[in-house]
């Protein structure tokens, strides 16, 4: 909402001397955020208002060109030359005096142009930069002002304007009448409502006849008949300028009127073309497949829940949205019926979304208008178009209110006080509430309040008890630390997520959170097959982009794009990884919408929780090229499917759980290079993700460097982390030995080591695998494998046999179950 | 048993074969014996002084060492001889050979301190290397800070007793608006701010803030409730330098007897003074939200701003709207809450002085390294 300082100071006795920055932080503290103050560019030197006198038509050029003779309250006129046609003999225009600049740098001097001396220049709106006008130049009429007169007053070159956001709840503020009156209680000066005045006694048989069909979301529908209109009749410029200030295009008289009125009490109206009108009007809801052109020229299919101004032809107009394209005022038109109405919030906003059509008039209605000033807006339209269009009202006003009662809210005068924070005397709580325009009445502590017309806003105690603090200040409230009870630190959910995290980063991965969002492309390229679980998606109705309009079930296609990114951009090593929710699809139940009037059931809320999908916790790496840079040390070490599965075992370990590994086979995995991580023993064991190398065709698809590699787990399927149990420390001495086993290059390792360890038993402390080795003299097929074990006992100190049988005894059961030979 | 040492070894030198010694049975004839004469003790204590001395480095010391402290050395054979001396003479002899072969056993220690010293020096001084080698062998990895300013956040609220709260990002469309006052008909409903789970009666929606958290630990706790709730929600705006569709709040709620905007005020300054200094603050501006009321918006005064000290807009709070406690089956008359809520993002990008919203989002390693690990 753009407000002229000039025009509220109209209606508000701003004291003298007040800066641009004190109306700002009254502004501000009124709760209307000053987005922009605007100022009119700078012009400087001679710009005065000027008289056309003569007109000399100059031919012989590419375009028609006029010789003028300005009086420009100087002894003699000054002849201009002007290269627009809108203007007249004895017509006020703004001349532009040589020595003038104006916005943009433009040096005005006098100067030979079409074989005359142009002594200064006639001035569109553009050129003053006070709006976009560049059709002709700026006429100001006929009368009001003397040649001479300094034009920067007339044009509001000086003047400042306000844009203020007004939030969806203060309606009223949509409007010079709101804003002046909320600014003088700020300013606690004097004001005058400009919607206090009384309209005419208008008198005889109501201008035409109207029935509201639907009450329910018209409540007041208020309309006048006007005759005699001169259509074409020029807006005074005061109106321009008001609307220029306040960004809105002057179109015509009619309209200009209409917006201004709008603009000043916060009213939107409508004029139709009388004679385009047949028969009554009747406001009622549109029926299936009715079609209205409206005034943007757009034909529009109408829906059940539309609201229309109809005729006995159909629809006329989108009731507080736009008027149709049949009953427009044009160049032609004398009679006009004027509507001024009151409609039900919801459903103009409704009306916006469906036809797109956010409209200055339906801005306000949305919010809420006031219902009261819906004749005096009439009356003061009526006046301005007999004013400078010639028109005169026909008939008595038609004004169908069914308005009820206004609600009357109940409120203890202590509440604003207690919710604040501060002691508000009762007495100051009814003078603020009095202020805002409410009616209060009641025995000073229990007060009933009537909120005024124009706040339809105002329905609870909470809403009266925004405005008396907001009146009296949020900075009056003191900063206090409320004792909140002892609270329970972090869940093991949370800390789990954050250890993980950290091990993570500790163990050179950078994080890099990615947008949930993925397309059947994306899995594509990951080789995902068809009745792959992750295929079953989540689907937006409105994505950003077409190509991703699902949410992610993995969080795979996010990090590749992530680490190819960052390729693209000169890394070569990147490892990065991304802890966040996945979003499962898969069959769904119907939430249901509860009221609100209270607590839902707890059956009801049990389904709408229910109908929440579930939205596991994942974390996932990816690394391409060395995870050890080459330094002076020696070369790189590159990541591979081993680093990939330790990320895994980084991250169980984190989390305080133990991980096994076997052989997996799953997109987009390389088939020979894949782990499958699992929790759990035995017939238990859940499979909690996978980690290894990239297939190759997938490296391939997404353009990734050869062997990247990749780890997924699912972090809300490890199970809770057991109290760790100290370990005895033997203080006897360890017996240290070495062994290594043959073995077919199909048993896996951790199948030996197993072995090993059941087999080693109790005096089994440390075991660990120190070389892999393949070549002669180990047979091909198969592949020797070296362990160091620790034996040690708790009590006492090994002998040699006990040492030897314990080895023998690994030896022997992993011989057994892998097939393994003890290398000699 | 035992154990044959190397010689050169700086101490616990021990030798494995001893040579015969006189018994104190032995016949012998007990006259003076020259080896105990004051002056040959002298001699002997001397010429060992002036061999060590000679001695140039510890070989050379190992070497003259047999002759002046070994078995066959002239103190050592002198006290071999007091066993056969008469005990009457025995004490005087005694305390004499002890002095000498203390005399000459200090004077083998000092000169070998010497010259192990200046070995030393020698040697370590040979084996210097160069300590601004780099030895970066491993990448250095990051957390992001969104994360980890979230949990610094989180931590300053657990610190004061608040748990913290979760929801699902992808929420009930009753939770994210209806249950906060944001009826059917509410702009902010409209497909213009939310993105919608398909089909269009799905009842789901994807967070447009962290709010319905709120709505949940309402329904689900009974006051007092002092929660509060980070995390991941989505707005339908294109990405550019100060937008993103997928941006991170945290919110807060406290809901219990007779909490006040005094309380709410408190609570944000305290969070703005760990968070952004010492004399941090905030201030409010009036402002609309469905599910508070009254309602603000608040900056929060941040001297250290790389533009110099300002007030920053950082985010909204207000009231718990009366209508939300009654739909999560609060009593509003006996209990008042309060709610705040801001962006991490907002936040990050002025506490860190961050330009443009994009290299908080787009990953690059180069952007969340230079975070570290933050722990």
């Amino acid at each position: 909402m753009k407000v002229p300082v000039s025009w509220l100071s109209e209606h508000v006795d701003i004291p003298a001397g007040t800066t641009v920055e004190e109306l700002d932080e009254a502004f501000v503290r009124l709760g209307f955020e000053v987005e922009e103050v605007l100022r009119p560019p700078v012009t400087t030197g001679p710009l005065v208002v000027g008289r056309v006198l003569e007109i000399e038509e100059l031919t012989g050029f590419k375009k028609p060109i006029r010789y003028c003779q300005v009086d420009v309250g100087e002894e003699d006129p000054r002849g201009i030359v002007c290269g627009a046609r809108n203007f007249a003999v004895g017509d006020l225009v703004v001349a532009a005096l040589p020595g003038a600049v104006l916005p943009g740098d433009f040096a005005i001097a006098a100067r030979t142009t079409y074989d005359h001396v142009s002594d200064g220049m006639i001035c569109s709106v553009r050129e003053l930069g006070i709006g976009e006008d560049h059709a002709g130049i700026l006429v100001l009429g006929q009368e009001g002002f003397t040649p001479g007169t300094p034009a920067a007053g007339v044009l509001g070159l000086d003047e400042v304007v306000f844009d203020l956001e007004v939030t969806p709840d203060r309606g009223y503020a949509m409007s010079l009448r709101g804003i002046a009156r909320d600014l003088a209680g700020a300013l606690a000066v004097d004001w005058r409502d400009p919607a206090a005045l009384t309209p005419p006694a208008w008198s005889g048989e109501p201008g035409w006849a109207v029935e509201v069909a639907d009450p329910g979301r018209c409540d007041r529908f208020s309309m006048v008949a006007m005759e005699g209109l001169d259509a074409t009749a020029p807006s005074p410029w005061e109106l321009r300028r008001r609307l220029a200030q306040c960004g809105i295009r002057s179109i015509s008289l009619a309209v200009d009127v209409t917006n201004f009125v709008m603009l000043e009490l916060g009213q939107p109206m409508h004029a139709f073309d009388r004679d385009t009108v047949t028969g009554p009007i009747t406001v009622r809801r549109a029926a299936d497949g009715e079609r209205l052109t409206t005034l943007d020229g757009v034909d529009r299919a109408l829906t059940g829940d539309d609201l229309l101004i109809a005729d006995e032809s159909g629809p006329i107009g989108l009731a507080g949205v736009m008027g149709g394209a049949s009953t427009e005022i044009g160049s032609t038109t004398t009679a006009v019926l004027l509507e001024a109405a009151h409609w039900e919030p919801a459903g103009i906003g409704r009306g916006v979304r469906r036809h797109k059509l956010p409209s200055e008039a339906a801005k306000r209605f949305e919010r809420g208008t006031d219902p009261d000033v819906t004749v005096v807006a009439l009356a003061r339209a009526a006046a301005l178009l007999a004013q400078h269009g010639g028109a005169h009202v026909v008939g008595a006003p038609v004004d169908l209110d069914v308005r009820g009662p206004r609600p009357v809210i109940a409120l203890d005068a202590g509440r604003p006080g207690r919710i604040a924070g501060v002691e508000y005397p009762p007495s100051q709580v009814v003078e603020v509430l009095q202020a805002i325009g409410a009616t209060v009445d009641g025995d000073g502590q229990q007060l009933q309040v009537t909120p005024p017309s124009w706040r339809g806003d105002l329905t609870d105690p909470a809403d009266l008890v925004e405005e008396v603090v907001r009146y009296l200040g949020f900075d009056e409230i003191p900063s206090v630390l409320p004792t909140a009870p002892p609270g329970r630190g972090l869940t093991e959910r949370q800390r789990r997520r954050r250890s993980i995290g950290r091990a993570l980063a500790d163990a050179g991965y950078v994080e890099a959170p990615s947008y949930p969002f993925v397309g059947e492309a994306q899995l594509d390229a990951l080789g995902l097959p068809a009745d792959d679980a992750r295929r079953s998606l989540i689907t937006l109705r409105n994505p950003l982009s077409e190509e991703a309009p699902a949410m992610r079930t993995t969080l795979l296609p996010g990090l590749l794009a992530t680490l190819a990114r960052n390729l693209a951009r000169g890394q070569r090593d990147v490892a990065v990884f991304e802890h966040g929710a996945v979003f499962p699809g898969g069959p769904r139940t119907q939430a249901p919408v509860p009221g609100v009037d209270r607590r839902p059931d707890d059956d009801v809320l049990a389904a709408l929780l229910g109908a929440v999908p579930e939205q596991p916790w994942h974390v996932g790496v990816v690394l391409a090229g060395n995870l050890e840079p080459r330094g002076w040390w020696g070369p790189g070490r590159p990541g591979t499917w081993a680093d990939a599965v330790q990320a895994a075992r980084t991250v169980a370990a984190a989390a305080g759980v133990e991980l096994t590994v076997r052989a997996g086979e799953l997109a987009p995995w390389h088939p020979g290079r894949c782990a499958e991580l699992l929790v759990g023993d035995g017939a238990e064991a859940t499979v909690v993700g996978h980690a290894g190398e990239l297939h190759p065709r997938v490296c391939a698809a997404l353009d990734l460097p050869a062997r990247t590699c990749a780890m997924e787990l699912d972090v809300d399927a490890l199970p809770a982390a057991p109290v760790a149990v100290g370990p005895h420390v033997s203080t006897f001495p360890p017996v240290l030995v070495d062994l290594a086993l043959v073995v077919a290059d199909a048993v896996p390792a951790a199948d030996v080591e197993a072995a090993l360890r059941d087999g080693a038993g109790e005096l089994l402390e440390v075991l660990r695998l120190f070389d892999v080795y393949t070549g002669a003299p180990v047979p091909a097929g198969s592949r020797s494998l070296a362990y160091a074990l620790t034996l040690r006992a708790p009590d006492r100190t090994l002998t040699g046999e006990e040492a030897n049988a314990a080895r023998d005894a690994a030896i022997a059961l992993a011989v057994e179950r892998t097939g393994a030979v003890l290398r000699a | 048993m035992a154990v044959a040492r190397d010689p050169d070894a700086p101490s616990g030198c021990v030798r494995a074969e001893w040579p015969p010694v006189s018994g104190a049975n032995d016949p012998y004839d007990p006259k003076q014996v020259a080896a105990l004469s004051a002056e040959a003790l002298d001699a002997a204590v001397q010429a060992a002084i002036d061999a060590f001395a000679a001695a140039g480095d510890l070989e050379a010391l190992a070497a003259v060492r047999p002759a002046h402290l070994g078995d066959r050395a002239p103190v050592l054979l002198a006290r071999r001889e007091l066993g056969a001396l008469p005990p009457h003479a025995r004490s005087d002899a005694g305390k004499r050979v002890n002095a000498a072969r203390v005399a000459v056993t200090e004077a083998h220690a000092a000169r070998l301190a010497v010259l192990e010293a200046e070995r030393d020096e020698r040697v370590l001084r040979q084996e210097r290397v160069d300590v601004t080698l780099p030895w970066d062998r491993a990448l250095p990895g990051a957390r992001h800070p969104l994360t980890t300013l979230t949990d610094r956040i989180s931590d300053v609220f657990v610190g004061m007793g608040y748990e913290i709260a979760e929801g699902p990002e992808l929420e009930a469309e009753w939770l994210n608006f209806d249950a906060l006052n944001t009826g059917p008909d509410h702009p902010a409903r409209s497909l213009a701010d939310t993105f919608f789970v398909a089909p269009e009666d799905s009842g789901l929606v994807l967070r447009t803030h962290t709010s319905p958290v709120q709505a949940r630990t309402m329904l689900e706790r009974r006051p007092p409730i002092y929660v509060v709730a980070p995390g991941r929600v989505y707005r339908t705006d294109e990405l550019d330098a100060t937008h993103t569709p997928v941006f991170h709040q945290v919110e807060g709620l406290a809901v219990d007897r007779g909490l006040t905007m005094a309380h709410l005020r408190g609570t944000l300054d305290h969070l703005a003074r760990q968070l952004f200094g010492a004399d941090a603050l905030t201030r409010w501006r009036p402002h609309f939200f469905p599910f508070t009321e009254p309602s603000a918006e608040f900056d929060v005064w941040f001297p250290e701003h790389r533009d110099g000290p300002r007030w920053v807009e950082w985010g909204g709070c207000g009231m718990v709207n009366p209508r939300v406690l009654v739909a999560c089956g609060i009593d509003p008359e006996e209990y008042t809450g309060f709610a705040f809520g801001m962006g991490i993002e907002r936040a990050l990008q002025f506490r860190s002085g961050v330009g443009d919203m994009r290299d908080i989002v787009e990953g690059d390693v180069r952007f969340t390294s230079a975070f570290g690990v933050e722990q």
